[in-house]
């Protein structure tokens, strides 16, 4: 099992990411000018500022060639994992539903939250147990899910919400609580709290590893 | 001048993006600098929004509705008007 762990110019967290890949299976850095994935089962795009959030988080970095790359291997049923900016980047990209805004508060956030896990049915949540809480960290500017009232009734009918901030606990004001969302097939997921800071419990929670270890045990052998 | 590049000068236009967060999505800098007013006197003032301007050069108008849909504006989150300045 060997995981990909994009870099842009502003990337920050690949090497968390990288860290916590690497205690599930092997890990190694993809460069954004990379135009293949070669051999990799699984992707994480890591938080950060990528391209400096000109324009809109996320709206550049979608336009990396590595992300031609992405986009064959999430067609192909391939897992990917969007974390922060990785999850803004996805949802820049189309291959995630909804957008990301700035904060309701307008200011950056940064603290332990708890999340519930909605749904055991994607890559990267796959014998979790609904209903079940990770103590994770946000760290973040822009993490406000949003989606029209319409689309919104539609992920959650067809299980495309997978994780929500626990009650009392949203702090950005995503629409219905929403931290993390897939795509249909459940294979690409995009998450605001950042798991690969939550993969110790000496650093207060090791919560987070769970989300690489399902990817890392539903992997298709090669 | 040759040709191709004279018809290429009289194509060229200048333009002006605005984009702004569509209706009824809610905007904290627009409601930040609207709380602020009051403390400088300037009472009255509501539905404060605020958005981007991009300035453009472009050899061609006739893409410059394609890469606000693409790039400038994301349609699900954002309206854009293009005023081309001739």
């Amino acid at each position: 099992m060997t995981f990909g762990v994009l870099q842009f110019p502003g990337s920050c967290d690949e090497r968390d990411a990288l860290g916590a890949c690497e205690r599930v299976g092997d890990a190694r850095l993809v460069w954004h000018e990379e135009t293949s994935l070669g051999d990799l089962d699984a992707v994480v795009i890591p938080g950060g500022f990528s391209y400096g959030d000109y324009l809109r988080a996320g709206a550049i970095a979608r336009f990396a060639p590595v992300m031609e790359a992405v986009r064959d291997f999430a067609a192909g049923g391939g897992p990917v994992l969007g974390i922060c900016n990785g999850f803004q980047v996805l949802c820049e990209a189309g291959l995630l539903p909804g957008a990301l805004l700035p904060n309701d508060g307008l200011r950056f956030l940064c603290r332990q939250v708890d999340v519930e896990v909605v749904s055991a049915a994607s890559a990267f949540t796959r014998g979790l147990e609904p209903g079940a809480h990770l103590s994770v960290p946000v760290k973040h500017m822009s993490g406000r899910y949003f989606a029209p009232a319409a689309d919104l009734d539609a992920l959650e009918a067809s299980g495309q919400v997978v994780l929500r901030y626990a009650a009392g606990q949203n702090p950005n004001g995503s629409a219905r609580d929403i931290a993390g969302v897939t795509n249909e097939a459940g294979n690409v997921m995009g998450l605001m709290p950042h798991p690969e800071h939550a993969v110790d419990a000496l650093t207060g929670s090791a919560d987070g590893l769970k989300l690489f270890a399902a990817a890392a045990a539903t992997a298709v052998p090669a | 001048m040759r040709p191709a590049a004279l018809v290429a000068s009289f194509l060229r236009v200048k333009a002006r993006v605005l984009i702004r967060p569509k209706e009824g999505i809610l905007d904290p800098q627009g409601k930040a600098v609207e709380r602020a007013l009051p403390a400088l006197g300037f009472d009255g003032v509501r539905d404060v929004r605020i958005g981007r301007l991009v300035e453009l050069e472009a050899d061609d108008a006739s893409h410059l509705a394609e890469l606000c849909e693409k790039l400038l504006a994301n349609p699900l989150i954002e309206d854009y008007e293009i005023q081309e300045l001739g």
